[in-house]
């Protein structure tokens, strides 16, 4: 009998600031990870900053892709596809990878498929834990996205729930902005926070009325400010760390309560964690918690998956490419591109 | 110029919803106003006016996104993450401000240079002596 071909997939990812490619085999072992990340400049800056230039993944892409290949141990001609995100992001820096991913895929006539940024991120999961297989719920948490999704099958996405107003990340980053403690917000509020007190001040926290699942934190982001506000006013001091804390909390309170709502509601088996957010040392404890305390499955991505890279995009193509899934030359991107469409 | 007074969120909602009912094609209207003074509640009324049945979420991290559920198309621009009006080219941003959508931009004054002729400018402020809650908005149309 024939032996069975290893699917070895190179991933390309642009959607934001990082160049990234890597290269995974069947979806689900990473041979090379190889993200080349802009946060050195956003720190200069101080804030959600500027440098979003797809001149900067023009100047890296090259280098990044034949440096994933080269840690692969990979010829061109030995990968079973090319997977790369489409959408959703700047139209910008989407393009440099499409494009790249193109000539790439028209030069050595390797398959292309079209990866969406969130199902990537969800897909980061399939390479952490090697036996995680659909149905299964969702949270997705990054800078720009808070989606509570229902994964029916590899591919097949149900939306639950997402945010009405501001990303959960999109918060983190405004709030450690306005408490001085500048970028990037997420991890500079984790470690602020396991030296304050979670309850010295209670932030709101917001329900959606039409839809229990959804979230908004907008509301949460200006109790922030106006209590500092008011701290001000009085001419007191307010305490750093009990409002990261403080602030933390509420965040980790209502995506944990909407999450085991969901799970509980479903009757869902495993619940799995994903997106830069992820990466929240009192996130990740308080689901997996959660989720212990009613004998489900908790998943997360380590760190280095948790951010935007290529091992993610490659692990998604790969399950797109095991439904036939196939793009043309004329694959676009697509901006706005929502989950689950093609 | 016209100036509103708010006193909650849900003035502000109404006063940005008729904006959004009156808004004519190739409107752009510049959003400006601190942190948590109230843009998001600005843009979900200015959507809602304009017929626009989807979640209005924050383009603060992808600096633009794009509704088409309502009576025009709308561009939601949050260009603070611009550092300098030439990494605009990143977000095809002409074919919105010269096209046939309506186009609203927060943190405008960043790509100052690069408004049309007949932006309207909308700022909005807080004012603690007179209430955590209260806000003036002033619409101000620069077309003349």
């Amino acid at each position: 009998m024939e032996e069975r071909k290893d699917t070895l997939i190179l991933g390309i990812e642009t959607s934001c600031d990082e160049t990234a490619a890597a290269v995974v085999k069947n979806g689900r072992e990473i041979l090379s990870n190889v993200i080349s990340s802009q946060i050195d400049t956003h720190t200069l800056y101080g804030g959600v900053v500027p440098e979003i230039a797809s001149r900067k993944h023009i100047e890296r892409i090259n280098q990044v892709v034949r440096e994933a290949l080269a840690q692969s141990g990979t010829e061109l001609c030995g990968l079973s596809a090319i997977g790369v995100t489409y959408g959703p992001g700047l139209v910008g820096p989407l393009l440099v990878g499409v494009s790249f991913a193109k000539a790439l895929s028209f030069a050595s006539g390797v398959k292309l498929v079209g990866v969406h940024h969130i199902e990537g991120h969800i897909a980061a999961n399939y390479i952490e834990d090697p036996n995680l297989e659909p149905p299964f719920l969702c949270l997705v948490v990054s800078g720009g996205h808070t989606h509570l999704v229902n994964v029916r099958d590899y591919g097949e996405y149900e939306i639950l729930g997402r945010t009405m107003d501001d990303a959960a990340g999109e918060a983190f980053d405004k709030v450690a902005r306005a408490i001085g403690l500048g970028y990037p917000g997420g991890p500079k509020i984790d470690v602020a926070a396991k030296a304050g007190n979670p309850e010295a001040v209670h932030f709101p926290r917001a329900k959606v009325a039409e839809n229990a699942y959804d979230f908004s934190f907008s509301g949460l982001k200006s109790a922030v400010l106006n209590y500092l506000n008011s701290c001000q006013m009085k001419g007191e001091e307010y305490n750093q760390a009990d409002v990261a804390a403080s602030f933390q909390a509420a965040v980790v309170d209502v995506l944990t309560e909407h999450s085991i709502r969901a799970v509980r509601e479903t009757g869902a088996k495993t619940f799995a964690l994903a997106g830069g957010v992820a990466s929240n040392s009192a996130l990740r404890e308080s689901l997996e918690k959660a989720c212990a305390g009613l004998g489900v499955r908790f998943c997360v991505p380590q760190p280095v998956l948790c951010t935007d890279n290529g091992a993610m995009i490659a692990a998604a193509a790969y399950f797109e490419l095991q439904k036939g899934a196939e793009s043309g030359l004329d694959l676009n991107a697509i901006p706005n591109l929502k989950l689950g469409e093609r | 110029m016209i100036v509103f007074e708010s006193h909650s969120d849900e003035d502000t909602f109404r006063f940005a919803s008729k904006m959004g009912r009156e808004a004519v094609p190739g409107t752009v209207i510049s959003l400006t106003g601190d942190l948590g003074c109230g843009k998001t509640v600005f843009s979900k009324g200015f959507a809602s006016g304009l017929g626009v049945t989807e979640p209005v979420s924050s383009p603060t991290f992808t600096i633009l996104q794009q509704y088409e559920s309502g009576r025009l198309v709308l561009y939601h621009f949050d260009v603070y993450r611009i550092g300098d009006p030439e990494e605009m080219e990143e977000t095809g941003y002409e074919d919105c401000f010269y096209g046939n959508g309506v186009t609203l931009v927060e943190w405008a004054e960043r790509i100052r240079e690069l408004l049309p002729e007949g932006t309207i400018l909308v700022r909005i402020e807080k004012d603690l002596e007179k209430g955590m809650d209260y806000r003036r908005i002033t619409v101000e149309n620069t077309g003349g």
